[in-house]
C-alpha cells in the first residue's frame, strides 16, 4: 500500500486489532554515504501484536535507538519494509509521516517541555494537534491524566518549577492525553527515582491492558523488566534473542 | 491576554508565550520595532510637511484658478507673465474676478535680535479679494497707505516685541532694502524649507521695495468663478484663450500638485526623507530578524518534538508569524506615542507644519507588518533544522 491511499486517522485508529502493531522484515538502515556509510541495522525481522508491551535491550550502539526512530516514522526507512499499524512506511512522503505520527506517542528521554507552557499548557499541546474538535473537552482531559501521573496539584506550574522526575512525567502525560495507538519511550526511567519509575511503567502496563495501547520501550534498567511481554535483545544491528517475560526471568 | 489570544486563533499562543517568556529579548525587539517607528514617522513628519508647507501660501488665496507663467515650476522659481492675460482671462465664460499677484522674496535682519529672516513677500492691490485666510482679508485695508505691511507671526523664530509693539501702538516700524516699512497687522502662515515666514504689502509698497518688478509683469493672475461654474472647463478655455503660450491656467487643486510634485523631483529634500524612510525600514527588520532567529534557535528542540508528536511545518510558520505580528502590535503604539512627543517638540522648534494626518499612523503600521513579517519570513529558513530524529 503506497502513501497515496493514506487513510483518515479515525479509520486507522478504527483497523482491526488482528493487525500487527508493528512489523518489519529485512529492515536496513545506514548512516552517512561513499566510504564512510555505516550499516547500523542489518536486516531486522520484528512483529509486534496490539496491546503487547515489549521492551528492547542491548549494549550501547547496538541500534535500539535508530529502529524506535524508524518504526516510530521519525525517519524515513531506507530499504527493507516497515509497517506501523498495517501502513507501509518505506517509500512514505513527510506528510504520509507526519499523520502517522499523530497516532504515536512519544516519551523521549529528554524531556524537551515547552518552558514558556504550564504543565496544563505542555499537556494540551499533546491534544491540539488533533485540531480544533478535540479541544472541546481539553481541560477535562488534560487534568485527568496529569492527575494519572501525580501531577494533580502541579497544573499551572511552568517546567522551571518542577523537579526532573516530575518534568518526564508531564512529559508522559503529554505522551498519553491523545490516546495513542502505540507509545514509544526511549530510556523513560532514566531520569527517574525507583518508585517512580515503577509507577510510569505500571502505568503503560495498565493502558496496554485496558486500551489495547501498544508500547515499545528501550531501556537499560532491569528492575521494569516484570511488566512486559515480551524482551527483545539487541547486538550490533541484529536481533539476536526474543524472548517472554516470563522465561527471562526464569533463566 | 492567553486566553484571548487562544480564543482568536484557536490554538495555544505559543509565539506570544514564549516572547513574554523572555523579558529581556522581548524588550530589545519591542525597542527595536519602536525605534524604526519613531524614525519612519519622523522622516514622514517632515516630510509632509514639506509639502504642506511649500502649498500654504497657496491655499491661502482666494481662486479658483490660477494663471501663471507656462514654465511654472514652484513658487520658489518664479517667472512673471504678461498682464494682459488677466484680461484675456476675464473674457472668457464664467470668470468673474481676476486679480494680479506679486511674488519674491526679500531678507530682512532684525536689527533687535541680529536675525536674518527670509521673507516671501507678497504684492497685492488693497482692494482686492485675494485671501481665503480671513485674518489677511480682513487687514487688506490697512495698506491703502503706503510702506505698511502685514507680518506673518507664524515665521521661524519670530521677534514676539513685533506682536507686543503692534497690540500697543497698532505698529512696529522696520527697515527693509533701505526702506521704513510700518507692520501694522499680523496673520498666521509659518515657514516653508525655502522662506522663513510671510510678508503682504499692496503691489506699490512691493514695486517700491523690489524695484525690478513692474505692475505689467505679475508673477500669478488669481481667477475667481462665478457661482456654479464649471471649473475645469473654464480653466481649459482659458488657456485656449491665450495668443501665446507664455502664459498657463491651473485649477486651485491642480497647482498645489505641481508644487509638490516639484517639491518631491526636483529638490533633494523629497529624495532625503524617502531614503530615511527605507533606512529606518531597514533598521527595524535587522533588529526583529535578530531577535525572531535567536529565538527560532533557542526552541529548536521544542519544535523538533512538537514535529515528532505530529505537527506540521505550517504550524511552525504561523508561531514566528505569531511573534512577529505581536512585536509588530507592541512596538507600534509606543512608536506612535513617542512621534507625537517629537512632532510636537520638532513643529515648535522649526516653525514647520509637522502634523499627525490620520492617515499617517494607517500607514505606518502597515509597515510595520510588512517589516515584521518580512523579518519573520526570514526568520523561519531556521525551522528546517528541527529534526525529530535527533531527539533521541
Ligand atoms: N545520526 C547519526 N549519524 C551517524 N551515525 C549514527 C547516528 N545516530 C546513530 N549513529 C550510529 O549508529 C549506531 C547505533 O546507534 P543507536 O543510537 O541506535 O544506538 P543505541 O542502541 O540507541 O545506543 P544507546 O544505548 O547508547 O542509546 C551507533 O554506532 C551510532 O554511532
Ligand atoms: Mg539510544
Amino acid at each position: 500500500m503506497g502513501p497515496a491511499s493514506t487513510d483518515s486517522p479515525r479509520m486507522l485508529a478504527d483497523s482491526p486489532h488482528s493487525v500487527p502493531a508493528i512489523e518489519t522484515r529485512g529492515l536496513c538502515h545506514s548512516f552517512g554515504g561513499g566510504e564512510a556509510k555505516l550499516e547500523v541495522l542489518h536486516s531486522i525481522d520484528l512483529k509486534i501484536e496490539r496491546g503487547e508491551v515489549i521492551i528492547l535491550m542491548g549494549p550501547s550502539g547496538s541500534g535500539k535507538t535508530t529502529l524506535l526512530t524508524l518504526v516510530g516514522c521519525l525517519r524515513s526507512v531506507q530499504t527493507g519494509s516497515a509497517k506501523l499499524l498495517g501502513q507501509e512506511l518505506l517509500g512514505a512522503d513527510e506528510r504520509h509521516l507526519m499523520n502517522m505520527r499523530r497516532h504515536l506517542g512519544f516519551i523521549f528521554q529528554a524531556h524537551n517541555l515547552h518552558n514558556s507552557l504550564s504543565a496544563l499548557q505542555n499537556v494540551r499541546m499533546g491534544l491540539e494537534v488533533h485540531g480544533r474538535a478535540s479541544l472541546k473537552q481539553w481541560r477535562v482531559a488534560c487534568e485527568n491524566t496529569l492527575k494519572l501521573v501525580g501531577l494533580g496539584d502541579r497544573l499551572h506550574y511552568l517546567p522551571g518549577k518542577l523537579s526532573g522526575g516530575q518534568k518526564q512525567r508531564v512529559a508522559i502525560a503529554r505522551a498519553l492525553v491523545g490516546n495513542p495507538d502505540v507509545v514509544f519511550a526511549d530510556e523513560p526511567t532514566a531520569a527517574l527515582d525507583r518508585a517512580t519509575g515503577q509507577q510510569v511503567v505500571s502505568l503503560l502496563r495498565r493502558l496496554a491492558d485496558e486500551r489495547k495501547t501498544t508500547v515499545f520501550i528501550v531501556t537499560h534498567d532491569h528492575r521494569i523488566l516484570d511488566y512486559a511481554d515480551r524482551i527483545v535483545r539487541m547486538e550490533e544491528g541484529r536481533i539476536i534473542d526474543s524472548t517472554t517475560a516470563v522465561q527471562d526471568l526464569a533463566e | 491576554m492567553t486566553f484571548v489570544l487562544t480564543w482568536l486563533i484557536g490554538r495555544l499562543p505559543i509565539g506570544w508565550l514564549q516572547l513574554q517568556h523572555n523579558r529581556t529579548r522581548l524588550l530589545s525587539a519591542v525597542g527595536g520595532v519602536t525605534f524604526a517607528n519613531v524614525l519612519i514617522f519622523m522622516q514622514l513628519g517632515f516630510m509632509g510637511a514639506l509639502f504642506e508647507s511649500s502649498v500654504k501660501a497657496h491655499r491661502s488665496w482666494n481662486a479658483d484658478i490660477v494663471i501663471a507663467s507656462s514654465d511654472f515650476r514652484s513658487i520658489r522659481e518664479l517667472n512673471p507673465l504678461p498682464r494682459a492675460r488677466m484680461f484675456q482671462a476675464l473674457a472668457v465664460d464664467g470668470v468673474a474676478e481676476a486679480e494680479c499677484l506679486y511674488v519674491a522674496p526679500k531678507t530682512w535682519t532684525d536689527p533687535e535680535t541680529g536675525d536674518t529672516t527670509t521673507f516671501r513677500v507678497t504684492g497685492v492691490r488693497p482692494d482686492a479679494h485675494a485671501f481665503k485666510d480671513e485674518r489677511i482679508q480682513s487687514q487688506l485695508h490697512l495698506l491703502r497707505e503706503g510702506d505698511v505691511g502685514l507680518v506673518d507671526e507664524g515665521s521661524r523664530q519670530f521677534n514676539p516685541h513685533i506682536s507686543e509693539n503692534i497690540a500697543r501702538d497698532g505698529v512696529h516700524q522696520v527697515e527693509i532694502a533701505g526702506r521704513r516699512l510700518e507692520l501694522r497687522g499680523l496673520f498666521h502662515q509659518g515657514a516653508s524649507f525655502d522662506a522663513d515666514g510671510a510678508l503682504v504689502v499692496s503691489d506699490q509698497t512691493f514695486f517700491r521695495m523690489l524695484p525690478q518688478f513692474r505692475a505689467g509683469t505679475p508673477s500669478f493672475i488669481l481667477v475667481r468663478c462665478d457661482a456654479g461654474a464649471d471649473v475645469e472647463r473654464v480653466m481649459a478655455d482659458i488657456n485656449a484663450s491665450f495668443s501665446e503660450a507664455d502664459a498657463r491656467a491651473f485649477t486651485m487643486e491642480g497647482i498645489v500638485r505641481a508644487e509638490q510634485s516639484y517639491q518631491r523631483r526636483q529638490t533633494p529634500i523629497g529624495f532625503v526623507f524617502s531614503f530615511g524612510i527605507v533606512i529606518g525600514f531597514i533598521v527595524g527588520l535587522v533588529m526583529v530578524y535578530q531577535v525572531l532567529t535567536t529565538d527560532v534557535q533557542d526552541h529548536l528542540p521544542e519544535y523538533a518534538t512538537f514535529k515528532a508528536i505530529g505537527y506540521s511545518s505550517w504550524y511552525f510558520l504561523s508561531v514566528v508569524f505569531e511573534e512577529a505580528l505581536s512585536l509588530a502590535t507592541l512596538g507600534f503604539f509606543p512608536g506612535l506615542m513617542i512621534s507625537l512627543v517629537l512632532y510636537h517638540v520638532a513643529a515648535e522648534a522649526t516653525a514647520l507644519p509637522i502634523t499627525m494626518p490620520w492617515t499617517r499612523p494607517l500607514m505606518v503600521s502597515g509597515f510595520t507588518l510588512l517589516m515584521c513579517t518580512i523579518s519573520g519570513a526570514l526568520a523561519t529558513r531556521r525551522l528546517a533544522q528541527a529534526d525529530p530524529a535527533d531527539l533521541f
